[in-house]
């Protein structure tokens, strides 16, 4: 009845920025969410800054040798939790459907939510950073190669974590149950990522669990960046092993992506 | 001019053990309004579902606009507005928010103040959706179902938790959006909304369509039995019959002049659908009287 040739198609990356645009403006909105997803890390630090004061290695201070992995753990609160709690709450308020019901592509979707865990990222870097370097004495690197291994190793996390966040949101069978499922899994993922402790101190198999994932990979990569050289001594492998840290970030994203695709239904075929 | 913009041929669609559709024949006219009426769990929104591609049949065929409405292109959604039982969920954002963005998804939206207007949201349209009442977020999810300028408009149940006000203003805007073309099919509860609005009815009883009519048909097929009733030193007395005129005429004769208290009824197509839904089979009943 309707001729092909003439079908209009939604313009999914435009839509992408309207769908970030409104989700921004809906998590500021939350000023729940603003204090407890941007400003975790922040909160972290002052709270371990408070209570240890203590040269983790000779010239660096407990503040300087967490600050890496405070950051990872900040990105991936704004991305993988944020995104694996958000997603099937909104799911149970049917946001979803209301969604499906419209011409928007679920890709805008995927588009917009790329663009919230970006901004919140990116914010909660930046008062991070601020907050470690003016109270905490915290040392920025001075060295361009630095910042380099820095910008990858947030850029491929957060693409990472994302995508990871956005596949695990099908688990949680509902909204309710999220929050239940996602936080005692990402705190056990942070301590055995070493996000906490050196993971030199770990056990040995509990290092190796957390090396299957890739907030440890965060992590040591960070500590690349914002570490010295000899501090390399007491990772696992007494070396930064960048390669590694590329290689296994880069294998969750594509895992990640694969069971995101998977993940995301529009439309429930089994509930009324 | 007659052309199916909707065709249901025998949908079936269960949950789990339940049967929830069972073999839905349905056509409709472009241009028609159509009004689904039956009880909670007769398979309204079930229908509703499946034309909108919200759900797959699990046999049976459905086609809306030519095309499988289960795996339609965008450009088939952009012509079909919905408006599902569930509202919208969009709390921290204003009215005028949400409805600009969901403007942006189609290509020839309707402006946003001409649907507010439509809707009677205009003095609305700053305020954050949490703060709007039932009957006010219900109006917002119409207007979220028309702000795409659809040629086809399903509503799920879309005047639950209106004033009687905002129910006239609805019809209103139903009989505007017929004026310029729009198919609409929409369920209710209501009847004196079926009777102010559709141009035919189906009344869906346990999964089946058990009448198909328009509602002054459906009333007149139903309604072959009138309600005399007066007073007798006893009290009142109430008899059904489909010979009134007797009736009364002999009552008369037997009260020597005028009965007191005498009021003759025909039924309303609310007495109509109430005998529908509390006869178990009421096509078997038809048939054998």
């Amino acid at each position: 009845m309707t001729a092909t040739s003439l079908q209009w198609r939604p313009p999914i990356v435009a839509l992408g920025f309207a769908r970030g645009s409104i989700e921004l403006r809906q998590f500021f909105r939350t000023r729940e969410s603003v204090a407890f997803t941007i400003l975790l890390p922040t909160l972290m630090l002052g709270l371990f800054g408070a209570i240890i004061e203590y040269d983790v290695i000779a010239n660096v201070p407990f503040a300087q040798y967490f600050t890496p992995s405070m950051l990872a753990a900040g990105v991936f609160a704004a991305s993988f939790q944020n995104l694996a709690i958000q997603i099937p709450m909104e799911r149970d308020r049917g946001v979803h459907n209301r969604l499906a019901i419209t011409p928007l592509h679920p890709m805008s979707y995927v588009l917009g939510k790329i663009l919230l865990v970006l901004v919140i990222s990116a914010f909660s870097i930046v008062i991070f950073l601020a907050v470690a370097t003016f109270g905490y004495g915290v040392e920025l690197p001075t060295k361009a190669s630095s910042w380099f291994t820095a910008s990858w190793v947030l850029i491929l996390g957060v693409a990472a974590c994302t995508m990871c966040g956005i596949a695990f949101s099908a688990l949680p069978r509902t909204g309710r149950s999220a929050p239940a499922m996602v936080t005692p899994f990402a705190l056990t993922l942070q301590i055995i990522s070493g996000v906490f402790v050196p993971v030199d101190d770990l056990p040995a198999w509990l290092q190796q669990i957390g090396a299957l994932f890739p907030l440890k990979w965060m992590c040591q990569g960070l500590r690349a960046a914002f570490l010295p050289e000899n501090a390399a001594s007491i990772e696992p492998a007494g070396s930064w092993e960048l390669g590694r840290v590329a290689i296994v970030l880069g294998l969750w994203l594509l895992i990640g992506s694969f069971l995101a695709a998977r993940a995301l239904k529009w439309r429930a075929t089994n509930s009324k | 001019m007659d052309e199916a913009v909707i065709e249901a041929k025998n949908l079936h669609k269960s949950y789990g053990g339940t049967q929830a559709l069972i073999g839905l024949d349905l056509s409709i006219q472009r241009g028609e309004i159509f009004a689904l009426l039956g009880p909670n769990g007769a398979g309204k929104t079930t229908t509703i579902a499946l034309l909108t591609g919200q759900l797959a049949p699990d046999s049976g065929s459905a086609n809306v606009l030519g095309s499988n409405p289960w795996n339609a292109s965008p450009h088939h959604r952009a012509q079909v507005g919905v408006v599902a039982q569930a509202g919208a969920p969009f709390d921290a954002l204003q009215v005028g928010e949400v409805l600009d963005h969901f403007a942006t998804f189609y290509p020839e939206p309707r402006s946003v103040t001409e649907t507010l207007e439509l809707v009677g949201l205009s003095d609305k349209r700053h305020a954050r959706v949490k703060t709007l009442s039932g009957g006010q977020q219900r109006r917002l999810d119409v207007a979220l179902g028309i702000i795409g300028s659809p040629k086809v408009l399903f509503l799920d149940e879309p005047t639950t938790g209106f004033d009687p006000e905002a129910r006239r203003a609805f019809w209103d805007l139903i009989h505007t959006l017929k004026a310029t073309g729009t198919t609409i099919v929409l369920t209710t509860h209501y009847l004196d909304e079926v009777e102010a609005l559709a141009d035919r009815v189906g009344v869906l009883l346990a999964g089946e369509l058990a009448h198909l009519a328009t509602p002054a048909e459906l009333t007149a097929r139903c309604a072959t039995q009138t309600v005399v009733r007066w007073h007798e030193p006893s009290g009142i007395k109430t008899v059904t019959t489909a010979t009134p005129t007797a009736l009364v005429s002999e009552l008369s004769h037997q009260f020597g002049g005028e009965v007191p208290g005498l009021t003759i009824s025909r039924p309303s197509l609310e007495d109509v659908y109430l005998s529908l839904v509390n006869s178990t089979e009421p096509e078997l009943a038809g048939s054998l009287a």
